[in-house]
This record gives C-alpha cells, structure tokens and sequence, in this order.
C-alpha cells in the first residue's frame, strides 16, 4: 500500500555540469538543480512492485518527467547481489527515468547494461510527504477525480457506464435508460431509469437527483426497486447512500 | 431552411419515425408529404417498411407499383422506373416497397446512392420508417437531416420514442459528422376528451419526458381512418377537416413559418402555453 510505498522516498539534487576540455570554441556550461525522487525497493519484490503499480494506476503523473534515484541499500542487503539488476528492471520497465542509483558502488554495475547509473550523486534529502502535495510546483500533482460529464438526457436504451469516477448528467434519464458509475452518480433532472453507483469505490458512493421517479437505485451490492421506496419520495430531490450495510434514500428538499 | 417563395436549393431528407408500431408515421408520412406538395415543393415520400408495406395503399397507389424501393437500391430498376407520380398533387411521388422481400435486401451504400440520386430532383425526401429499431428503421433514418418523431400520448409509445431519439443522436450520419439533427415531436391520435378525463398523458407531461420542440398535434379522428382506407391523405381528401388543417400547419412548419401550435379542443391559455414551447433537444 501507498504507505509502504516510499520508505525511502526522498529528493536528491544533482548537478549537471560537463567538462570543460580544450575546445577551440567557448563551450558555454550551466548549471542547474533538478529535482529527482529516490525510490528504496525492498524485498519481496511481488509486495512492492504491486504497491508501485498501485500507485502509478491512482498517480499517474507522479512520476512523469521526473528523474529518479534507486536506493539499492535495502536490495542488497536482504536479497543479494543478484536481485540489484531485477529491481532495476523492474523499475524501468514501469517507465520510471532512473538516473541514478544509491547503497551500491560502481563496480557492483560493471559490466550490467546499468553501469552507465551514476552511483555518487550528490544532493540533500529534502522532507516531503509522497502524496499529499505536489513534490514541486504542479508538474507531479495527483490528477483529479475524474467524472463524466453528460450533457443531454440519457434516453432510453442507452447506457451510460464510466467505471473510473462519477458520472453527472444534466437532463433527465429516461424510463430505460441505464448510469452506471464507478463512483457517485448525480442527474440533475429527473431520474427515471436506473443508476448504479458504487462500482469501484463501494459502499462510499451515492447517487443525488433532482426528481426521483427511477426503476431501480443501486450502491455497491445494494439496489431497490420504486415499490421499495413508496410514494412519500417520488418526485422528490433525494439522495441515495449506503448506511451500515444498507441503502438509504433521503429526500433533499 | 428555404427562403421565402423560393425553391429551396437544399433538398430535405425528413425521416418520420417512432419506434413503436400503430402511431401513425404511415399516415403523417403521406399527409405531410402531401401537405409539403400542395405548398408547391417536390417530394418524395419513401416507404422503407419492406415487406409490410402499406404507404401506397394510404397514398392510392398501389395498383401502379411496378418497381420498387429494392429493386432500385439493388440495381434493377432505375429510379425514374420505380417512382410513382401521384395523381392529385403533381409534385408529389412515391417510392414504394417490395411486400416480397425483407428489410435485409436493402443495404447502407444502396440507400445511400438512391438518397443522393433523389436530392438531385426533389425538395422533400420523406423517408417512412417501419416501426422497431432494427434495419429498417436505422436505414430510414441514417441519411436523415431532420426526424418527426411520431407519438401517441401513451406511455409506452413515449419510451419508444425516447430510445429512437437516442437513436437518432447516436446512428445517423448526421450524429455521426458530429453534426446536429433535428428532431420535433408530432403527437398523434390525441384525444381530448380521454385527455381532459385524466385518461391519456398530458401533452405537457410527453413534451416534459422527451424534451423536443413540438411539430404538431394531430387530433384522433375518423377523418383520418377514412382518409387511409380511401388511399388519399387526409390533406387532400378532406382539406377543411380539423386533422388537414394540423398537418398542414405542421408542414408549413418545417418550412419554417412560425404558427402557434394548437391543442385540439384547447381550453384558454393551453395555446399560449404550448407555442414557443422548445426544451433543449
């Protein structure tokens, strides 16, 4: 999980700077301090690859751009000499720029296609949490929740599903007509068909509309029918929640 | 639209369609066709319910049927050949169906080439959709540029027609450009009396659930049974009654003219209620 997820996860600065030899012409050099993340693996190698991807698939742009630093201190130590190259590996085959790599020396990479990694990277650990804010300015920030915007009625027949977020639909959804959502659905407009929600982030979902004349509601595993809410709620603003293993329907108005 | 006392240099493809069966897009298909001819345009009225066609018989002309709407999509026959010119309105033409064949003898490219063929020469392309959303009904409508969405005030025949105007926002070529089709909603076979009872869906409460701009309302009225058993639409067979007089108000609709949608029997302020009357499409 995300909180395992950098144990070791701090930023490192490094210079760039080149040499600058005998040139005839004036080699113009300057320097510049970039960010880079420095990510530990630890074995078991199956537990924290699938944290990363946990966390590449929530974060997508996290690590976009951005160079990174392997701390290979913990590889070596607990799986050997060995395991450096998978861990490397598998870091790059995530589409991570690993640039450099920390707790191995050079000649421990001789000879491996990663012997190019610069293994004396200078820098300062900088204090930062992973997740919550942006490492610097807004290039990594976590992207929003998506949500899907549909801005015509939902007629019927049709089925509206998006599976990563909410759906909200401006106009009604007719008699037949199905919104599916991975998480909350809101129709502003009468709901007369059917709306599931819930589909990824469970019993946290709900479903909010302006007129409740729907078939069916749905959260997580639960639905109800219209027999099931009576008269009092029908054509009423109402939210649908799950409530301690049960669905809730509660008017807004 | 067209400018005023032109002939229009765009033709129309104008599909009336409803999804459920029994509304009456056989009968507003020739009444609108025939309403649309009187007012001086060329048009087509094409029946495309192969294998229960029915639009000759309400238009008269079923005696002369020679070819048809497949013969001339598949090549056969050429499209002058297959076209009936009626004998009361003479810019008013036919293109049947074959009651031999099913809706699988017609295919995308065929209609597509006796639609464009058709646009050369004429105005107004009525296409009269079979009912049900199968072949039939996506072909009448898939090189439409604006639909009548043909409705009873019944509840079953407002939730097919919702999901054919789901259809025609998502199956058409129009859709498809990512370009706007237009869709107005006629309602037929209203009954007043039965409406004034509480017994048939308001017309407020269709427009409410379907959310189109309101093209008509056709009364439920026997003119209309006789005008179609005669083979005459309704237009032409009996102009002064209540139901000619809605269809060619509708008509002159589409041609553009603004005229104030009237409720049959309309109580006082139900008019003014209606007219303008145009939710977001």
């Amino acid at each position: 999980m995300p909180a395992q997820l950098y144990p070791g996860l701090s930023t490192a600065a490094s210079a760039q700077a080149a040499d600058p030899g005998a040139a005839m012409a004036t080699l113009r050099v300057r320097g510049r301090s970039i960010m880079a993340l420095v990510i530990a693996p630890e074995p078991p190698f199956g537990d924290w690859f699938a944290a990363l991807d946990e966390q590449l698939r929530r974060t997508a742009g996290f690590f976009a751009d951005r160079p990174v630093v392997v701390d290979l201190a913990a590889v070596l130590e607990n799986a050997g000499r060995d395991a450096v190259p998978v861990a490397l590996e598998g870091i790059e085959e995530r589409g991570l720029r690993v640039i450099g790599a920390e707790g191995v020396g050079p000649n421990l990479l001789a000879g491996t296609r990663w012997a190019r990694l610069a293994t004396s990277l200078h820098g300062r650990d900088v204090a930062q949490a992973p997740r919550a804010d942006p490492p610097a300015g807004a290039a990594a920030a976590p992207p929003p929740a998506p949500s899907l915007l549909v801005d015509r009625p939902v007629r019927s027949g049709q089925s509206v599903v998006f599976e990563d977020g909410d759906i909200i639909v401006v106009g009604a959804v007719a008699s037949g007509a199905e919104v599916i959502a991975g998480g909350s659905v809101h129709v502003y407009g009468p709901l007369r068909g059917r709306a599931l929600a819930g589909l990824k982030t469970g019993a946290e979902a709900r479903i909010f509309c302006r007129r409740l004349e729907a078939e069916l509601v749905g959260v997580d595993q639960f639905y109800r029918t219209a027999e099931h809410w009576g008269p009092g709620l029908h054509g009423r603003a109402v939210q649908v929640r799950c409530d301690r293993g049960a669905l809730q329907l509660s008017a807004l108005d | 639209m067209a400018g005023e006392g032109t002939v229009s240099e765009m033709s129309k493809v104008v599909v009336v369609t409803s999804g459920k069966g029994g509304v009456g897009k056989t009968t507003s298909s020739a009444s609108l066709g025939a309403a649309l001819a009187q007012e001086g345009h060329k048009v087509v009225v094409i029946d495309f319910d192969v294998g229960l066609r029915n639009l000759d018989l309400v238009m008269g002309a079923e005696r002369r049927v020679v070819f048809d709407l497949v013969n001339v999509v598949q090549g056969d026959a050429k499209l002058p050949q297959a076209l009936i010119r009626d004998k009361r309105v003479e810019t008013l033409y036919l293109l049947p169906a074959s009651q031999t064949r099913d809706k699988d003898a017609l295919t995308e490219e065929g209609v597509g080439r006796v639609i464009d063929d058709l646009r050369e020469s004429f105005d107004w392309i009525v296409c009269d959709s079979p009912a049900g959303i199968e072949k039939g009904a996506t072909l009448a409508m898939r090189f439409a540029d604006l639909a009548v969405v043909v409705t009873n005030p019944e509840v079953s025949s407002v939730r097919d027609s919702d999901r054919i105007i789901g259809m025609l926002d998502s199956k058409t070529r129009r859709a498809e450009d990512g370009e706007r089709l237009e869709k107005q909603l006629l309602l037929t076979r209203y009954d007043p009396a039965r409406a004034a009872r509480g017994e048939m869906m308001k017309v407020e409460d269709v427009l409410e659930i379907l959310a189109i701009p309101l093209l008509g309302i056709i009364a439920e009225s026997p003119d209309v049974l006789t005008a179609s058993n005669v083979g005459c639409p309704v237009t032409l067979h009996n102009p002064a009654s209540a139901a000619a007089r809605a269809y060619r108000d509708a008509a002159r609709r589409l041609l553009g003219e603004t005229i104030a949608v009237e409720a049959p029997q309309a109580r006082r302020g139900l008019m003014s209620r209606l007219f303008g009357r145009k939710a977001a499409a």
